[in-house]
């Protein structure tokens, strides 16, 4: 899968939320095209670590590169930066006040200065695309959060991304609507989308991830492929965490 | 009570300067304190910092105060204001270009003051957006600026627009304090005029001023009711 120089580097990065040690010498790298998925128990730090990678939390030490450039600091640089990251939330996060359709070229049209037609029209092929293309003209608040959340996707694909970050995309949703979103998500890990995938869909994990990451109060303890993990799990802290959810 | 009817022409001129002070006063107040808003919630500290320190000095402030500060501080430092003879806007507001200041002063005193209520109004609609909004919009890769202006702005102008007419309501209540610092002939140096000049009884001069002011701020508060009530059903 990995090919060349890896996308998203961290190296040695730690961040405090007042005494809270919430990241604690986080290394990772991320190849192209590869799919990692981040999973851990809650307060662990993973959603955290995620939303490092396009400075939505700044950090307190360590170096975070992406695609060879350290990550710049607040301004016009990190907002180019951050129109190549795609961003997909657990509470969506679409903008209540604009239509599915416009959600998902406002930042084609206002980003990348696209002509708003052709916007239009590369929008309806991706909201085609996720399944929900007769939605288009619809607010969200009138859409299902899996409709939601599928629009929220094609928003951030909209910007053609190099990697896209989810952040628990499925865990704000009811159980039926979890499938629809991960049947997106496989579709796009197969077509060879850098992902970072903060979840607790360990069905998900088995079959779409090249690793597993592992975090717990803050450290990154476990990196490996699915069937490593999930069959040899090495410290103790996994195999406790995996033991809960996966009895059930 | 003849006095309503005889003196109908200056109570009228009075509040003709009542509404013209305070038209000027509203325009200037939303446009600073949008200003300030923007200011106090940029990512840049030091803006923030300035943002704060405006509103900090003018909302605790004595409007009483800051008007001292104009209408004799401002004299006391060389300067008539004369920068608010804008051309034009001096010919339907005639006493903006006159060469007696204080009506230029008082506006100054009541932007000021008023700037940093509207500052506040605004802010309290951008904090009624939830944060996730803002985040995806800086996810997408917009500026600070684009980010208010098509995500954030939209949304909090609803939250915003009843706590702004109340400040300005109180604004068009705090004007009345100006006819004590040198703007002759504003509704409430009115009453002064034609009680102590004029000779005529107090109470009847005090409804009529009373009815120019209720003129102007009932409606506003009626218009405040309806949209309120508009955004209820949307809600």
């Amino acid at each position: 899968m990995t090919t060349g120089d890896p996308l998203i580097v961290l190296d040695g990065v730690n961040k405090w939320f007042g005494p809270l040690h919430v990241l604690d010498d986080v290394s990772l790298s991320v190849g192209r095209g590869e799919v990692v998925v981040v999973i851990g128990p809650s307060g662990s730090g993973k959603s955290t670590l995620c939303r490092t990678i396009n400075r939505l939390e700044p950090i307190d030490k360590g170096t975070i590169t992406f695609d060879g450039q350290p990550l710049p600091a607040e301004g016009k640089p990190l907002a180019k930066l951050r129109s190549e990251v795609g961003m997909v939330f657990q509470s969506f996060n679409l903008f209540a006040h604009k239509t599915i359709l416009e959600n998902v070229t406002l930042g084609p049209v206002k980003v990348r200065k696209e002509k708003p037609a052709a916007a239009r029209e590369r929008g309806l092929a991706l909201l085609d695309r996720v399944g929900i293309a007769n939605q288009a003209d619809k607010y969200p608040a009138q859409l299902s959060g899996g409709q939601q959340q599928r629009a929220a996707i094609a928003r951030a694909l909209a910007m053609q991304p190099k990697a896209m970050l989810f952040d628990e995309p499925t865990s704000a949703l009811d159980p039926e609507m979890v499938g629809e979103v991960l049947d997106v998500m496989t579709s796009l890990a197969s077509e060879g989308m850098t992902m970072v995938v903060v979840t607790h869909e360990m069905g998900f994990a088995r079959h779409a991830a090249n690793r597993v990451v592992f975090m717990a109060d803050g450290q990154l303890v476990e990196d490996a492929p699915p069937a490593e993990f999930f069959a040899n799990p090495r410290s103790e802290r996994a195999k406790d965490f995996l033991s809960k959810i996966l009895t059930h | 009570m003849n006095v309503l009817i005889d003196k109908f022409d200056v109570f009228a001129g009075g509040f003709w300067l009542t509404l013209q002070i305070c038209f000027l006063a509203a325009i200037g107040a939303l446009i600073l304190g949008a200003v300030v808003a923007v200011l106090r919630i940029s990512p840049v500290p030091p803006l923030r910092a300035v943002g704060t320190t405006y509103v900090n000095i003018f909302r605790n402030l004595p409007l009483t105060v800051v008007l001292f500060f104009a209408a004799f501080g401002l004299p006391a430092l060389g300067s008539n204001a004369d920068f608010l003879r804008i051309p034009g806007l001096d010919s339907i507001f005639s006493r903006l270009g006159t060469d007696l200041p204080y009506f230029r002063f008082g506006l100054i005193a009541l932007v000021l003051y008023t700037a940093a209520f509207v500052c506040e109004a605004l802010r309290s609609g951008v904090n009624a957006v939830p944060p996730g909004q803002a985040e995806a919009a800086r996810s997408l890769g917009l500026t600070f600026g684009q980010n208010l202006r098509h995500v954030v702005l939209p949304q909090s102008w609803k939250a915003s627009v009843v706590p702004l007419g109340s400040v300005i309501i109180a604004m068009i209540k705090n004007s009345a304090l100006v006819g004590f610092f040198g703007v002759v002939g504003d509704l409430s140096q009115t009453a002064d005029q034609l009680t102590s000049a004029g000779g005529y009884p107090f109470i009847p001069v005090a409804i009529g001023i009373s009815v120019g002011y209720l003129i102007m701020t009932v409606p506003l508060g009626a218009l405040l009711d309806r949209i309120e009530k508009r955004q209820a059903v949307a809600r």
